[in-house]
């Protein structure tokens, strides 16, 4: 068995995603090793499209399980139709079966609703599961989670141990808002995301806008490499390059220099709280813009 | 491999044993998975074997950015300096320590972290270490000049202190939880139990079973001045902060003066008198004027995101004399407000006969506080349990 991140590394940029060497051999080892892999990194250095990306370079599904605090097991195993049930309880009482029989039939698989986890695991291909912002969760959930991702078989008491039909490849990710167990930690493969460097940025904008011009496109990375050393509350991620190099597009800008006016109205696709707005005022914009002119 | 004779199994295992040196929680399983990887490679693939390596060791992002020189320590024998200042850094938690601890540390813990400058040969001017030690001295004598905490409160005091901090942390434990768990007096129904339960009564739902929400630890955030100003008072406060932390709430502890320093591990070690020296040390390793501000950003940008949830509460204990603009505290403390529940601001000068809050930097702040007190003396603490009890 030898990882070849190589290759994994073309397909990633055959779907779109631009994977420096780190984070190619962490997915290469995932997908060889079955470990699940925890990314960790800001917002918006594309920790969740990691997944999308490799789902689609393995050609197989995504299932997602977004993380939210209070989350718990019933929302990401299964649950009972239980709207169905009652209703099922009704007419079969009619027809005069036995509590048994009814029992057994509102009981069965037709009746149960997979939550991610569970369907995640009862896919015939391993399917991609991204478990995203597990720091969101509560440190029951994550006990729980361990427990589901080293046995990956889950035990509905009315229907009995279901074991998985194939082991998913397991991403989590995590911005880091409250401190993961060690336990967690171990189980996981691991890498950092950081910003991309101006190269890096440069290629996916490349790759996800084909048809934007080269001048642009440099000049949108550098303003927005320029912005991310400002001192701002959120940084800019590379959706927000992407967005804003959409609209500045659909704006009809060639380049950052021309209109002012338009430059400063599109800077909410970069700028996401009042407060960074407010810090990027019209003279800031036109130092940076001056920069990378 | 520079060590003839030594099998890879034996290079690696010694590897695993640099990396725990330096703080890394890997054991046998780890260096199996290493050594099943490495077999399973092309071995004069450098770049990958480090990629691969770096994936499976490291657990955070500290390890992370530390792995390559270490890495390349152990194997190549370069960058023995930068490995070896890692090294000293100890334990992972020490690792975490705010760098500004090390002009305010006792002596042999700086000794410690010293050691790789200290080493005949390194080029030194890298960083600032001749200055910091500098510092120390001057600090240490500063200390021994003016009386040390331990001397200003007697036993009684800090016993009181303690026992109140005991009764406050007990008033703040609890906070509502969004997850449910079943319960005899829930406050909604429970479909999936009842279902099941009332399956004998022909699915009627006969018997209710209820779920409600728990209650769940908050969290406590504890920002404390030690300036000037506010000297004759910390004494009590830092004994109230060692009472909070002692007990089993989840509380994360600062002071601030110009700079800001995290505190909860000192406050944890066990013998009172130790502690309080090294408190008294770090205290004394501030330069003049408090900056309530400059603090609250420094907590802001560093601390805040990993120590404030949705079920922090922060306890700012200060007298509100800024030298930092105003408008600038109003700013930090908006931050603050939006990662925390809640803020209660004690105020020692409250206790004073005619106090108005008009210092500036108190009116500014004003808008943010959800709960002002005073807190000049023991009483007035204890008169806080129930405020706090109702937040």
């Amino acid at each position: 068995m030898t990882f070849d991140y190589k290759a994994l590394q073309d397909g990633l940029r055959r779907t779109g995603y631009i994977a420096d060497d780190d984070l190619a051999m962490a997915l290469a080892l995932a997908v060889g090793l079955k470990r699940p892999l925890l990314l960790e990194g800001e917002a918006g250095v594309g920790k969740t499209a990691v997944a999308k990306a490799l789902a689609a370079a393995l050609a197989t599904r995504l299932i997602r399980l977004q993380c939210y605090e209070g989350l718990d097991a019933n929302a990401t195993l299964y649950e009972w139709n239980y709207q169905r049930q009652l209703l099922a309880i009704r007419t079969h009482e009619r027809e005069q079966r036995s509590a048994d029989e009814i029992e057994r039939h509102i009981f069965s698989a037709d009746y149960l609703l997979r939550r991610p986890l569970l369907e995640a695991i009862s896919q015939p291909v391993p399917p991609v599961l991204l478990i995203d912002e597990i720091d969101r969760a509560d440190e029951e959930f994550e006990a729980f989670l361990l427990e589901i991702l080293s046995d990956f078989q889950v035990t509905i008491p009315e229907l009995g141990t279901l074991q998985a039909q194939s082991i998913p490849y397991v991403v989590l990710t995590s911005n880091g808002t409250r401190e993961l167990s060690d336990a967690l930690r171990r189980r996981c493969l691991y890498s950092y995301l950081d910003f991309p460097d101006e190269a890096k940025e440069l290629a996916i904008l490349r790759a996800r806008l084909p048809g934007i011009e080269q001048h642009l496109a440099e000049q949108i990375v550098r303003f927005v490499q320029l912005l991310r050393r400002e001192e701002l509350e959120k940084k800019p991620g590379i959706a927000e390059t992407l967005d804003w190099a959409s609209a500045l597009i659909g704006l009809d800008v060639r380049a950052l220099d021309g209109d002012a006016a338009a430059l400063q109205a599109s800077l909410v696709c970069l700028l996401k709280t009042e407060a960074d707005l407010k810090a990027v005022p019209r003279e800031v914009a036109a130092r940076l813009v001056g920069k990378v002119a | 491999m520079s060590t003839p004779g030594a099998g890879p199994a034996a290079r690696l295992s010694g590897f695993m044993a640099h990396l725990r040196r330096n703080g890394f929680a890997v054991g046998p399983g780890e260096t199996e998975a290493a050594l099943a990887f490495l077999a399973a490679g092309d071995p004069t693939d450098v770049a990958a074997a480090r990629l691969g390596l770096k994936t499976m060791l490291t657990g955070d992002r500290g390890q992370w950015q530390r792995f390559d020189a270490l890495f390349d320590a152990y194997w190549f024998g370069s960058g023995v300096r930068a490995a070896l200042r890692a090294e000293a850094q100890g334990p992972r938690q020490e690792a975490r320590r705010p760098e500004i601890w090390n002009k305010a540390l006792p002596a042999e813990e700086r000794a410690e972290a010293a050691e790789p400058a200290a080493l005949p040969g390194a080029p030194s001017g890298e960083d600032a270490l001749p200055a910091g030690t500098g510092r120390l001295v001057a600090s240490r004598q500063e200390a021994l000049a003016r009386a040390d905490l331990r001397n200003l409160v007697s036993p009684e005091d800090i016993a009181a202190a303690e026992r109140l901090a005991e009764r406050l942390a007990r008033v703040l434990r609890y906070r509502l939880s969004r997850r449910r768990l079943p319960a005899r007096r829930g406050d909604t129904v429970d479909l999936r139990r009842t279902i099941r339960r009332n399956l004998g009564k022909g699915g009627e739902p006969v018997e209710l079973l209820r779920k409600h929400r728990p209650e769940r630890p908050v969290n406590l955030v504890l920002l404390l001045d030690v300036s000037g100003s506010m000297r004759l008072y910390s004494r009590y406060f830092v004994s109230f902060l060692r009472g909070l932390l002692g007990g089993w709430l989840h509380a994360d502890a600062f002071v601030f003066h110009t700079g800001l320093v995290h505190i909860s591990d000192v406050l944890r070690e066990r013998d009172r008198l130790r502690a309080m020296d090294r408190l008294s040390l770090m205290v004394e390793g501030f330069g003049g004027g408090t900056r309530i501000a400059g603090a609250l950003k420094a907590f802001n940008d560093r601390y805040a995101r990993a120590s404030l949830n949705s079920r922090s509460i922060v306890i700012m204990m200060s007298d509100g004399y800024d030298t930092d603009p105003p408008e600038l505290l109003a700013a930090e403390l908006a931050r603050l407000k939006r990662r925390a529940r809640r803020l209660v601001w004690l105020n020692p000068l409250l206790g004073w006969r005619g106090y108005a809050p008009v210092a500036r930097a108190m009116a500014a702040a004003m808008p943010y506080i959800d709960c002002f007190a005073a807190a000049h003396s023991l009483e007035s603490l204890a008169a806080l349990e129930g405020e706090l009890a109702r937040l």
